[in-house]
């Protein structure tokens, strides 16, 4: 892994919560580890208010490199953090 | 038991597969399956596991046939609407397969009715529309420990889960989703395309029969989730959570 990716989070929105957040993927960079409340601030300086109400929405699950994740967590640079709509329709 | 020459013929193509065989047809033929909701995933499960020679289907749904129903619940036809589900489907399915058997469970199972009709099932489909009856479907099949397949799609959404309770390291659906209020996302407010149903519904059929054969490697342990705007999956580790109040130590 490069240092350039190594200093970064990146950050995927999937299905309708790319709709909400208008992106698919963001980068946020830092340095050490962060928790994800730290990380949930930092997304705040970048993405409007009404996309932070849909992260932050009930059920509204977090997968850490591909693995669903009970918070807290930390996170460190070169992770990926994906957000995931709940689904309950059928 | 020994399948007479019209099913030999009837499951050719899938006796042809040397992981499924006659052995493995007689497993499906031996097994039954639960499927709980006869709406949009509830129908092409319901289709493909009667066509695939599962010997008993119990279907369970509360509800009738309504004309907004039939963009994409394809076991029922326009002649259905004002019947109850199950009768409808049931119907469909005979005309397909008279060779398998169909139970009829016309009202909302609960409590020791819903946990004897798991406890008789090999696998039990989640084919529900709201959290409420999920969690108790969960619930159910933690304290039998029969594997429940699980689905749900929304929208351009879906996803797919197997949670089999008969293995100690295997999460359940408390495990996904904390208990709570699901009322802003049910079909009729949120919309959903009608093939998304189908590709979501397939999949759970899919499980189903390779959990009753043995063949191949199921979703235990993850979540499949579908974004159809992108035609997108992404595959997502599910641990158990220690804590669970239902499956947890």
């Amino acid at each position: 892994m490069s240092t350039v990716q190594a200093r970064e989070i990146r950050v995927l929105f999937f299905a309708s919560l790319r709709e909400a957040v208008e992106t698919d993927t963001l980068s946020i960079d830092i340095t050490g580890p962060v928790s994800l409340d730290e990380l949930l601030a930092r997304l705040k300086e970048r993405l409007p208010p009404t996309a932070m109400t849909a992260l932050t929405a009930e059920n509204v699950r977090l997968a850490v490199n591909q693995t669903l994740i009970n918070p807290p967590v930390m996170v460190q640079p070169g992770d990926e953090v994906a957000f995931l709509p709940p689904v309950t329709g059928g | 038991m020994d399948m007479n020459d019209e099913q030999l013929l009837r499951y050719s193509r899938q006796i042809m597969l040397p992981e499924v065989d006659v052995a493995g047809q007689e497993k499906l033929l031996e097994a039954t399956v639960l499927i709980v909701g006869l709406g949009g995933l509830g129908s092409p499960a319901a289709l493909y596991l009667a066509t695939a020679g599962v010997g008993r289907l119990i279907l369970c749904d509360h509800d009738r046939v309504d004309l907004s129903n039939l963009q994409r619940q394809i076991v029922h036809s326009q002649a259905g609407i004002g019947r109850l589900k199950v009768d409808s489907a049931a119907d469909t399915l005979a005309g397909i397969n008279p060779d398998i058997t169909l139970e009829r469970i016309p009202h909302r199972l609960e409590g020791d009715l819903l946990e004897q009709a798991v406890s008789r099932s090999t696998v039990v489909v989640d084919a529900t529309d709201n959290f409420e009856v999920r969690f108790e479907l969960n619930r159910a099949c933690v304290r039998t420990r029969v594997p429940l397949v699980s689905a749900a799609a929304i929208r351009w959404e879906g996803q797919v889960a197997l949670f089999d309770a008969r293995d100690p390291e295997s999460p359940c659906y408390r495990c996904l989703y904390a208990e709570g209020d699901d009322g802003a996302l049910n079909c009729s407010e949120n919309g959903v395309i009608a093939p998304l149903v189908g590709v979501i519904g397939t999949c759970q059929a899919m499980e189903t029969i390779k959990l009753i054969t043995g063949v191949g490697e199921t979703l235990t342990g993850y979540v499949l989730y579908f974004d159809g705007k992108r035609m997108e999956w992404r595959r997502l580790r599910l641990p158990k959570d220690p804590n669970c109040p239902v499956c947890g130590d």
